[in-house]
């Protein structure tokens, strides 16, 4: 990206982060059904980003993603509730964790692909559910109740644009084309001197550290916890983004998390119809666009130069 | 500086090899031939680690890799191509070819997160070398396309530049005339008399076009039935027996 590039696009990021701001804070515009849907949005584009990086770009179907966003979430409570961790480093220390749960359980599952790489990480991620159901420390079933709730807006939105840029920067390094080298054809890879065990269990706990990430900020704005929440479903929502957003596309992830967040709550009214037509819709986009919304193809930051004119002089290429 | 010693395969109850012996010395470029099935393909696989040997020593400039995982291998300087191309194919052709430099270009994963000074010097040598080497196959023109538009001969071509990105001391070439007309096989020869000088490379080729292997290759290995039944100039191999009976039936002898 040219300087000019980067001035445009984090001074949209600004404008969209003080419009919303003031928006909640300042002018009352936003009632609060309207504020949760907001965080619900940022923790959904991150975990189908973080998701997209192990399906999309490194082609390994994992079903687990709502464990580690537990692993994340309960790490973080119990360390802002029982050791009095600053906010920001309990949710970082929730990530650390989780990407090390991801690597304990990548490394067994990983040898595995397709269909029974999806069966055995979505046998794990029950599995860190029942553990979290049978600890009495973190409450059992009831889950952990009274987390001081500090996420707010521009925490959310913090560390929503650091997930993005980061796991969009590592795609276009050569450790992110080693991952979609994987994806294209694992046997090829390997013969081009990739180490493929160690680039799939690098993007699979990567995943897992940004799920933690969006567990912690789950965990501090809703102020209650339970395993239930992070049941299958949970996984099977962030992949339904990804899909839905286009494997290996970050610009469809964000759409697909940002869309299907909106889209849920503005037909709330309906009730139980609401699943009805989202399932339609569903259909619809894989019979006329399987692709997903954006294929693999992403926004380019190069659409702000026809928003800015040149003022003559030299052209960036 | 490659040695294979009584290699054998066994798939189940099946020798797809057996009791293989063959040496490539330094410069070499030496043609691996045989009828459909015979095993070239199986030879390949174990040369680089995507099987390994159920029994046997290979050597590679004075080390055993039999076993290694084959990014090892390939990192220690052996790289190939492959019957069916087997390019990225939802990269581009520049990107194909950096991804060979994988094993010996490359910066931290810090510097992939942050896109900091490493991160831009490195990508522009990338850069450079990439297109450096597509210019000498005569793609640069392609550099952004993807690599599953290209038509097949530059595909084909396209995986010996990423090939020789990985730096190999051997080089491994499957079929690269596969599916080429006599005008493109005539290029592609010219091509590996080529590289085999600037990048100062040994080749070890499987081929069935004649022309081309007797054309280009100093000495052959005939493979039939997973064993080596011959070895020696074009010349010889074209007048041994036991070669024409392989190719054409034991009636051919006598007729």
């Amino acid at each position: 990206m040219t300087k000019k590039q980067i001035l445009v696009l984090s001074s949209t990021l600004f404008f969209v982060w003080f419009v919303v701001y003031m928006a909640t804070d300042v002018w009352g515009l936003i009632n609060s059904f309207q504020q949760v849907n907001i965080i619900w949005a940022g923790i959904n584009v991150i975990l189908a980003v973080s998701l997209n990086l192990v399906v999309g770009f490194t082609g390994q179907l994992a079903l687990g993603h709502a464990g580690f966003m537990a692993v994340g979430a309960y790490t973080s409570a119990v360390l802002t509730m029982h050791f009095g961790i600053p906010y920001v480093l309990a949710i970082l220390a929730g990530a650390v964790m989780a990407f090390f749960m991801g690597i304990v359980i990548g490394l067994p599952t990983l040898r595995l692909r397709g269909d029974y790489l999806a069966i055995a990480t979505l046998g794990f991620g029950e599995i860190i559910r029942g553990v979290l159901v049978n600890i009495d420390y973190v409450g059992g079933a009831a889950g952990i109740n009274g987390i001081a709730k500090i996420t707010n807006w521009t925490w959310t939105y913090i560390f929503t644009i650091i997930t993005v840029v980061l796991i969009n920067n590592f795609i276009h390094s050569l450790h992110g084309k080693a991952c979609i080298t994987i994806r294209d054809d694992e046997v090829a890879s390997e013969l081009m001197g990739i180490n493929t065990t160690y680039y799939k269990t690098l993007a699979f706990s990567m995943g897992a550290f940004f799920a933690g990430i969006a567990g912690g900020l789950y965990a501090h704005y809703f102020f209650m916890i339970q395993p239930a929440t992070f049941a299958l479903q949970k996984s099977f929502d962030a992949l339904v983004m990804v899909v839905l957003g286009g494997l290996g596309s970050i610009t469809g992830a964000v759409l697909a998390g940002l869309g299907v967040t909106f889209m849920n709550a503005a037909l709330i009214e309906l009730g139980a119809f609401r699943m009805v037509i989202y399932s339609v819709l569903l259909i619809l986009v894989m019979m006329f666009r399987p692709q997903g919304l954006m294929g693999n193809k992403e926004f380019s930051a190069r659409v702000f130069d026809r928003i800015l004119p040149k003022r003559g002089g030299k052209d960036d290429v | 500086m490659f040695k294979a010693k009584k290699v054998s395969k066994m798939f189940g109850g099946l020798a797809a090899i057996k009791d293989l012996h063959l040496h490539i010395e330094p410069g070499e470029l030496v043609g691996l031939i045989g009828p459909n099935g015979a095993g070239k393909t199986t030879a390949f696989n174990l040369m680089t680690g995507v099987y390994s040997p159920t029994e046997g020593e290979l050597c590679f400039v004075g080390e055993n890799v039999a076993g290694l995982k084959p990014y090892i291998i390939t990192n220690k300087g052996i790289a190939r191509t492959f019957q069916n191309i087997r390019l990225f194919k939802s990269m581009s052709v520049i990107d194909n070819v950096k991804v060979g430099f994988h094993g010996h270009i490359q910066y931290s994963l810090f510097s992939a997160f942050f896109h900091g000074k490493t991160y831009r010097t490195v990508e522009t040598e990338m850069e450079n070398r990439a297109m450096h080497l597509l210019q000498i196959f005569n793609l640069q023109d392609k550099r952004d396309e993807l690599a599953s538009n290209l038509p097949y001969g530059e595909q084909r071509r396209l995986e010996i530049v990423r090939a020789l990105a990985a730096k190999p001391k051997l080089l491994l070439l499957d079929e690269p005339a596969a599916g080429m007309n006599p005008q493109e096989t005539k290029q592609l020869m010219a091509l590996i008399h080529k590289i085999r000088q600037d990048f100062q490379l040994t080749i070890l080729l499987i081929e069935h076009d004649m022309s081309l292997v007797m054309g280009i290759c100093e000495r052959l290995y005939v493979l039939d039935y997973g064993r080596i039944i011959a070895e020696g100039t074009p010349e010889e191999i074209k007048n041994n027996p036991k070669v024409i009976e392989a190719y054409l039936g034991e009636e051919a002898l006598h007729a």
